[in-house]
């Protein structure tokens, strides 16, 4: 027999998950954090550190130093300018690709088709697309070849070369014109058209449109996305080895090749050229990432 | 409004034809083997060879394994996240970012570091151990993907209502996990699981510098020595990418559908 | 000459056809509403203003000028969108600027000419603020602002208040007509909304799939619609269904009841069917001898405060109506036979059968 008072009062005590749902949640994301400790940071950290140490384990400047040597600068600089080319021209196409699909006025099934092959485009990268290159514009590659064939041109002749900065510039594009156009496919869409519409009822040209509204909108995204392309092809190593072995010089081949077999002669350098390279790419995408701020707010 | 479209097909035709071009000289490439003929020997040997099998499975269970740890990794931090520790959102955000900054080599040559045989966890000692290694290695790789993924499936369906509701109800959390939120994310976490598919069946840096038997190292082995073959492994590469890529794109665009 | 002058214009796209025969004459500083429901083509004729579409047929004419087959940017009209489409990259000032700096005008033009609008649409200190940082109503302020610095011909606005909260859109209507009574521009305003349309407008083109159903000034519009579609749209409004009786005299029969209407029946023969309309207002439970009377059973009663409105139950039919709140005298119930009133002038007989 209940009563009134035994519904207010008698509750028994439950065994539910809202007494101490808070700290469940802290239980909850612990494998998490646990796991980003253990496989992200402290890998990371140890190089970081290590490339400020000697041998025995001291502070110490040199190893950075160190990394001016004209070998590992050369090795570097290398590294920037393929990453740059093929991120400024994986950039500027994908920009027009992108435009084309999303604003060109095209029939409407372009547009998903393209999206979906640039989804699977941009992570066919590596050996695979090594060796494609190497089957198109390689020595005895088909396109090579049928040019010769047909207009009696000799790519090679002109002292191009698939196997050097060039050839490696071109085949990253594989991947980066297709990150382009996902990235800024949807910062497209956010260019509304009643924007270009007002901007011409207002009297503007289809030009002072772009350069007053359109590229200023734009451009936190375009420099934001070149910058991530930038990082992504510097990270990069597997398509430049599966092109070239270890014989053209950037460095993440440099790096691999201490890693194998410590050429350097010298750990800590290793642990500097890590730092390097951890250090370009951080600023890059800590750009990128400000940049795409920026835009959304603008975008909101 | 009245645009050119002129120059937007061009632009189609250019990046068709600069996409295209490549996958069809691979393609006629990998049938030259046979002098004088076309013919699919190239993948005849490739698929027939032991290596490649034993290649490729590893690769697939490695694959799955990093499927496996990465949804019981991401799953319930996204969700908790959600729910309860909703401040902590930047800080994870930040690190699911990490593994885009530092580029595989360096978290690969880390690994190498401080997980050798003289360590506190020894991971390269044996070779079951190298290949957990491994395995957190790409679950690192992946958790960008994976981790979007999951957060945007969750974003799409009210987190906080249907676990009160479930609770209402007299569930306790593992019922709610399980039961209610895991069905309701299934489409994200496929689309996760595809793409981490396609990443790791083709990683070369870390199962090269473990010195695991993955299909990457394999890849790798036959660009230095063979000619043919290559070019039907690039194929092949690329259908298995298509297809995932192909089934996560066709998932992905199903969510809110069907209710 | 009329001013802006619309003659036989056409759109379709493929074989559906948006827009039908569209003729219409505005005065100068007339505002003219396209009133109607979506799809009805309203804003497809206001963007062949504007130069946003090509018509298919016809030709658009401001001050003697024809503007048929110019583009946008060539045309002097000015436009306010429905969701503002403010500049996000510029600030307010500069927004308000546009159309001038883009025909080159000096600067010692532009500022004042900025003040001068800011003034106009009560927001004189927001020049330096950015897009994102105003609310709504603000926005579409700025966005008459800028429409109207470059002294527009025209001026066309599109649903400009659909997208804001039902109290800014009451005070922001009556901003935007005194604008429009200040500053005398030819202005086309587009809304699906009849209370917008009604109040603001000189006259109203009603249009629905594609046509013109009745142009007229607002009171035309509501107390003599022409159509069925208009009297429904326009306001609410009672259609039952009637029979002629005798086309002559005027007389119907509606649910078995008789009632005359205003006078002869155009066109029509005993027996006709007939939709006949009449509008709450009209109805009262007060009966007169020498008035339209039809019985019925109280039906509904719904007491909203100062308005109580009563459905009352004839056979088929149903008239709905309002009366004030009597605290002296309670409503009919439920239930209770009664007897309604209006006169042969408010029976309204529009074209097309009538079912209900």
């Amino acid at each position: 027999m209940m009563s009134a008072t035994d519904l207010a009062v008698g509750q028994p005590p439950s065994r539910r998950t809202r007494l101490d749902g808070r700290s469940l949640a802290w239980l909850g994301v612990a494998p998490f954090f646990l796991f980003a400790l253990l496989f992200l940071i402290l890998p990371t950290g140890f190089l970081v550190v290590g490339g400020f140490q000697d041998a025995q384990g001291h502070f110490t400047l040199a190893n950075i130093g160190k990394l001016f040597q004209p070998s590992i600068r050369s090795a570097y600089w290398i590294s920037i300018e393929v990453s740059a080319a093929s991120a400024v021209g994986g950039a500027a196409i994908g920009f027009f690709i992108a435009y084309a699909g999303v604003i060109g006025g095209l029939p409407r099934w372009i547009r998903p088709t393209l999206i979906t092959f640039c989804g699977v485009a941009s992570n066919f990268a590596g050996l695979p697309l090594a060796f494609a290159f190497l089957a198109t514009l390689g020595r005895t590659g088909l396109v090579t070849a049928l040019l010769i064939r047909y207009f009696d041109f000799n790519i090679y002749s002109t002292g191009f070369n698939l196997l050097s900065f060039w050839g490696l510039a071109i085949t990253y594009l594989y991947f980066q014109i297709p990150l382009m156009v996902l990235i800024l496919a949807p910062a497209l869409d956010g260019l509304k058209r009643e924007w270009r519409e007002a901007s011409a009822i207002l009297g503007a040209s289809g030009l002072q449109y772009w350069r007053y509204v359109a590229l200023p909108v734009l451009w936190p995204s375009l420099l934001g996305t070149t910058l991530l392309l930038f990082a992504n092809a510097f990270g990069a190593i597997a398509t430049a080895y599966g092109l070239t072995g270890s014989s053209l010089n950037i460095i993440t081949i440099e790096l691999y090749a201490q890693i194998r077999g410590d050429v350097l002669h010298d750990q800590n350098l290793g642990y500097a050229l890590a730092l390097g390279m951890i250090v370009i790419t951080g600023f890059s995408n800590a750009a990128y990432i400000w940049l795409r701020g920026r835009s959304e707010r603008w975008l909101r | 409004m009245r645009h050119s479209r002129i120059g937007s097909w061009l632009a189609i035709a250019i990046g068709t034809i600069y996409f295209l071009v490549p996958l069809l000289c691979t393609f006629e490439f990998s049938l030259r083997m046979r002098r004088g003929e076309y013919s699919f020997d190239a993948y005849r040997i490739v698929l027939s060879d032991p290596q490649f099998q034993a290649t490729f499975l590893y690769s697939t269970a490695l694959a799955l394994a990093t499927i496996l740890v990465g949804v019981l990794l991401v799953v319930p931090t996204a969700y908790w996240i959600q729910l309860r520790l909703r401040r902590l959102r930047p800080v994870v955000e930040f690190i699911t970012l990490l593994p885009l900054v530092i580029p595989a080599i360096v978290l690969v040559f880390g690994y190498l570091r401080i997980y050798n045989s003289s360590s506190l966890l020894p991971f390269t000692a044996s070779e079951a151990a190298t290949n957990l290694l491994l395995t957190f290695g790409y679950v690192t790789l992946a958790l960008p993907y994976m981790y979007r993924a999951v957060d945007t499936g969750l974003r799409s369906i009210d987190v906080r209502t249907l676990t009160e509701a479930a609770e209402s109800l007299g569930a306790h959390w593992p019922t709610i996990l399980l039961k209610v939120i895991l069905p309701n994310v299934r489409v994200a976490v496929l689309s996760g699981a595809f793409l981490t598919f396609a990443i790791v069946i083709g990683e070369f840096t870390m199962a090269s510098l473990l010195d695991r038997p993955a299909f990457g190292p394999y890849l790798q082995l036959m660009g230095a020595n063979r000619a043919y073959e290559p070019s039907a492994l690039a194929i092949i590469a690329f259908l298995v990418t298509w297809a995932s890529m192909g089934l996560m794109q066709l998932l992905g665009r199903r969510p809110g559908d069907g209710r | 000459m009329a001013f802006l002058d619309i003659e036989s214009l056409r759109k379709s796209f493929g074989s559906h056809v948006a827009v039908e025969h569209f003729e219409l004459a505005v005065a100068r500083g007339e505002f003219v509403s396209f009133l109607g429901p979506s799809g009805c083509g309203k804003t497809t004729t206001l963007r062949m203003i504007a130069g946003f579409e090509l018509p298919s047929a016809g030709r658009i004419r401001i001050d003697g000028r024809e503007v048929t087959h110019l583009r946008p940017n060539q045309r002097k009209v000015g436009m306010v969108f429905q969701s503002y489409a403010l500049f996000p990259n510029m600030t307010v000032a500069e927004n308000v600027a546009f159309g001038l700096k883009v025909a080159k005008r000096p600067a010692a033009e532009i500022g004042p000419r900025v003040t001068e609008m800011l003034k106009l649409i009560k927001l004189p200190e927001l020049g330096g603020r950015y897009p994102y940082q105003l609310s709504g109503g603000q926005q579409q302020r700025v966005a008459l602002a800028r429409a109207l610095a470059i002294k527009p011909e025209v001026l066309l606005l599109d649903e400009p208040l659909s997208a804001l909260d039902a109290k800014i859109r009451v005070s922001l209507r009556e901003e935007i007509r005194s604008v429009q009574r200040d500053l005398g521009i030819t202005t086309i305003y587009v809304t699906h909304d009849q209370e917008e349309a009604l109040s603001m407008s000189d006259r109203i083109v009603v249009m629905n799939e594609g046509r013109v159903e009745q142009i007229g000034t607002p009171v035309e519009i509501y107390n003599r619609p022409r159509t069925r579609f208009v009297a429904s749209f326009v306001g609410t409004l009672n259609i039952l269904s009637g029979r002629v009786v005798d086309a002559a005299t005027g007389r119907l029969a509606v649910d078995g009841q008789e009632i005359l209407s205003g006078g002869a029946i155009p066109g029509a023969q005993r027996g006709d069917t007939r939709a006949v309309a009449l509008r709450p207002e009209a109805v009262s439970l007060s009966t007169s001898p020498g008035h339209n009377r039809l019985s019925g059973t109280v039906e509904e009663v719904n007491f909203l405060g100062a308005i109580v409105r009563i459905r009352v139950r004839l056979k088929e039919s149903a008239v709905s109506f309002d009366t004030f709140n009597n605290p002296n005298v309670p409503p009919p119930g439920r239930g209770t036979t009664v007897a309604i009133g209006f006169t042969r002038e408010d029976v309204l007989v529009l074209e097309g059968g009538g079912s209900a």
